[in-house]
């Protein structure tokens, strides 16, 4: 078996809200595994307040992960000292929904990007440190005169680009995307997406890709995992998780994607899901998904179910599918 | 009746049932430091009872303030409007405020995209709820009470008697959104105008949500301007559509006919560059080069032309090319229509590969 770039096991994080007697544990992320190749995109999806984007920081350690393996082309990321964390951190970059929580809106963009070449002392020299944000930028689909805006003065398309002009000045090899293209507009969600795909193909970079726009997910990435709850519940190649989804829960999340066809959309049969989502603070015992499960039976709530392999290379954490997983004790 | 395949509304839609708002010639420009922005451009549209008209465009293509320049929920001045919006016999813009305090809420009902502005922090929502209510209807506290607890009921508040003391805080996303519903509908308005309603929402709750307006649509017959930028969303509920750009109608057509047959440039640009689930392709979207111009710098000619890479000559350079009906109820605002090969090809459906899976058993397929 080949190795992968990025091999996550039993990931865990957990916040502690409140205090004294009110003192009370969020339970973010609960047991997350994942698998990523090298070159590749791993989609990751859900309802908000899932956990995906606090997978996506303890990845890199953006927040420390409670327990649990992440283990990064061979390096245990979680075992490494504060110095070669800095050092390993080239190495891996995030991209936000709003790049402008990611961008000083005091800092002309270019010393943004400069900023981050000069933490790992990249390209030094005035001239050398220049040449090389024109370059981002340019490679970003911006011309590198715009180095000297600030912020404000860009679109919110253009803002993203430097978002991603910045994640790439340290030459990573892996990039975090949350939510990349959420607060686009349509006809430059297209632009951002052709983009990123063209820098995965130029540079060999892989993806994990935070969404809740499924169809976007299904057209970047090579495989897709459905997170609920802090957990993973499925795990498939992108067309394969469309075509045969083996949890119900994806069912559910793929039969409320609207498609733009009215012929389609009005002849769908839909899941309704109701109500919401339950608290990260109390799950559901069993299979935290059973309080909104049309297939619910009595065993859900004395088995807290695995993620396993149902058919070939698809796996899902669903009793459906063999009474697979912990027994609850209490 | 609109020609929509699939299940038809039970209620009276489309060309034969009463126009409950007609818009005529509509502009709203604001001044700037850099001069007039232009920011919607005379529009026209009707709506009938019962029907759901889709606004989609792109941010400040002038969804939004085409809507609350209606009754002038813009600031004036900078704002300035013009043109006629009648909502029956009364005509909108020739009202003064305090006449338009009685349309707002009561014979037009809102809708916006963050329930957390458009409701106040500090009041209970019941208190939220009533208000109106009372106002408008002259109802008692205590009959704006019973009604507000069946209003929450309605659009599914799980035990609403008890919830009525709550803050909005106390609420998840999806049921403030239904709240604010509940105090869109609660003057039973002739119009319902949906910004963005579900946009902030996840989309188990945005499905939820559409149905519950569908539903209360069909019960109370209200006619439904529902402005999105979401295409998806409009295919599943939208009897016609006004597609906008940089402030003008480019394309106007029944749902059906814009998903199938799109004729302007912009309209096929924006189709064909969605990513759709079921289409199996990997390669790069055909996305639409540019950016939409700003208000203030709005482009002589045709607004699209910059970004337009169907034809963009000359004359599409220097003239304004006017909205024309193409096909009965069709109406295309370009000089050059997009041949049908082309527009077929764009279009979801040809592109969707994979069926969606059939969801009709109950769990694993
Ligand atoms: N620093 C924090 N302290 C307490 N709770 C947090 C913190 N960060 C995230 N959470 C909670 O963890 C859960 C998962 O959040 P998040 O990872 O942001 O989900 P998603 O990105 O899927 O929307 C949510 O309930 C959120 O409120
Ligand atoms: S384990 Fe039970 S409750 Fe959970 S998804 Fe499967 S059937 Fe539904
Ligand atoms: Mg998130």
């Amino acid at each position: 078996m080949s190795t992968a770039l990025l091999e996550v096991e039993d990931l865990h994080v957990h916040f502690s809200v409140g205090r004294g007697r009110d003192r009370q544990t969020v339970r973010a992320v609960d047991g997350v595994s994942l698998r990523l190749e090298r070159g590749q995109t791993l989609g990751l999806v859900g309802e908000s307040g899932c956990g995906k984007t606090t997978t996506g920081l303890a990845l890199l350690r953006l927040v420390e992960p409670t327990s649990g393996r992440v283990v990064f082309d061979g390096t245990d990321v979680r075992a490494l000292s504060k110095r070669d964390l800095r050092a390993w951190r080239r190495r891996a970059a995030m991209i936000f929904q709003d790049p402008y929580a990611s961008l000083d809106p005091r800092l002309p963009v270019g010393e943004s990007i400069g900023e981050a070449l000069d933490i790992h002392g990249l390209h030094q020299g005035k001239q050398a440190r220049r040449d090389r944000i024109g370059h981002l930028l340019e490679r970003c689909g911006l011309h590198p005169r715009v180095a000297d805006r600030y912020p404000h003065e860009f679109s919110g398309g253009q803002r993203q680009r430097i978002g991603i002009a910045r994640a790439l000045a340290c030459e990573p090899d892996f990039i975090v995307c949350d939510e990349p293209i959420a607060a686009l507009d349509v006809s430059i969600q297209a632009q951002v997406m052709n983009l990123l795909n063209e820098l995965q193909q130029d540079l060999g970079l892989a993806y994990l890709f935070i969404a809740h726009d499924l169809a976007a997910v299904q057209h970047v990435c090579d495989r897709i995992a459905v997170m609920y709850l802090g957990r993973i519940v499925e795990e498939a190649e992108r067309l394969d998780l469309y075509r045969e989804p083996q949890h119900p829960y994806t069912q559910a999340l793929l039969s409320a994607i609207p498609i733009p066809d009215p012929v389609r959309e009005r002849e769908r049969e839909r899941i309704r899901l109701e109500g919401d989502v339950p608290s990260p603070i109390d799950p559901p015992s069993g299979c935290r998904f059973r309080t909104r499960c049309r297939a619910v039976f009595d065993t859900c709530e004395r088995i807290d179910p695995a993620l396993q392999e149902v058919t070939d290379d698809h796996r899902a954490a669903c009793l459906l599918h063999g009474e697979v997983g912990t027994p609850v004790t209490s | 009746m609109s020609s929509a395949p699939g299940p038809t509304p039970d209620h009276d839609v489309g060309e034969d049932a009463e126009v409950v708002l007609s818009v005529r010639d509509l502009d709203v420009s604001f001044g700037t430091k850099r001069g007039r922005a232009s920011v919607v451009r005379g529009i026209d549209y009707d709506l009938h009872r019962g029907e759901t008209l889709a606004i989609v465009g792109e941010s400040g293509s002038g969804k939004s303030v085409s809507t609350l320049a209606l009754t002038k929920l813009i600031p004036i001045p900078p704002g300035r409007v013009t043109g006629t919006a009648h909502l029956g016999a009364t005509d909108l813009i020739a009202l003064s405020e305090e006449e338009l305090v009685r349309v707002r809420g009561q014979r037009i009902g809102f809708v916006f995209q963050d329930p957390m502005t458009s409701l106040n922090p500090v009041h209970t929502i019941g208190r939220q709820l009533t208000e109106g209510m009372r106002h408008h209807l002259g109802l008692s506290e205590a009959d704006a009470r019973d009604r507000a607890v069946e209003l929450l009921a309605k659009v599914g508040i799980p035990s609403p008697a008890r919830r009525l003391d709550d803050y909005p805080h106390q609420f998840s996303g999806g049921m403030r959104q239904r709240v604010v519903i509940a105090i869109g509908l609660s003057c039973d308005p002739e119009v319902l105008i949906a910004d963005e309603a579900t946009t902030a929402l996840d989309v188990t709750t945005q499905a939820q949500i559409i149905d519950l307006i569908a539903e209360l649509q069909a019960d109370l017959g209200m006619a439904v301007v529902w402005i999105t930028h979401d295409l998806g969303v409009v295919a599943g509920i939208a009897d016609r559509v006004l597609v906008m750009y940089a402030g003008e109608v480019v394309e106007q057509a029944e749902a059906v006919t814009l998903f199938a047959r799109p004729r302007h440039p912009y309209t096929v640009g924006l189709l064909a560059s969605l990513p759709v689930l079921g289409d199996t392709e990997r390669g790069d979207l055909a996305a639409i080069p540019g950016l939409p111009p700003a208000p203030t710098s709005l482009p002589p000619g045709c607004g699209f032309h910059p970004r337009c890479s169907f034809r963009s000559d000359e004359r599409c350079a220097t003239e304004r090319p006017p909205l024309r009906e193409v096909a009965p109820g069709h109406l295309v605002r370009s000089f050059y229509e997009v041949p049908e090969e082309q527009s077929r090809r764009a279009s979801a459906a040809a592109r969707i590969e994979i069926e969606p899976p059939d969801v009709r058993d109950e769990g694993v397929a």
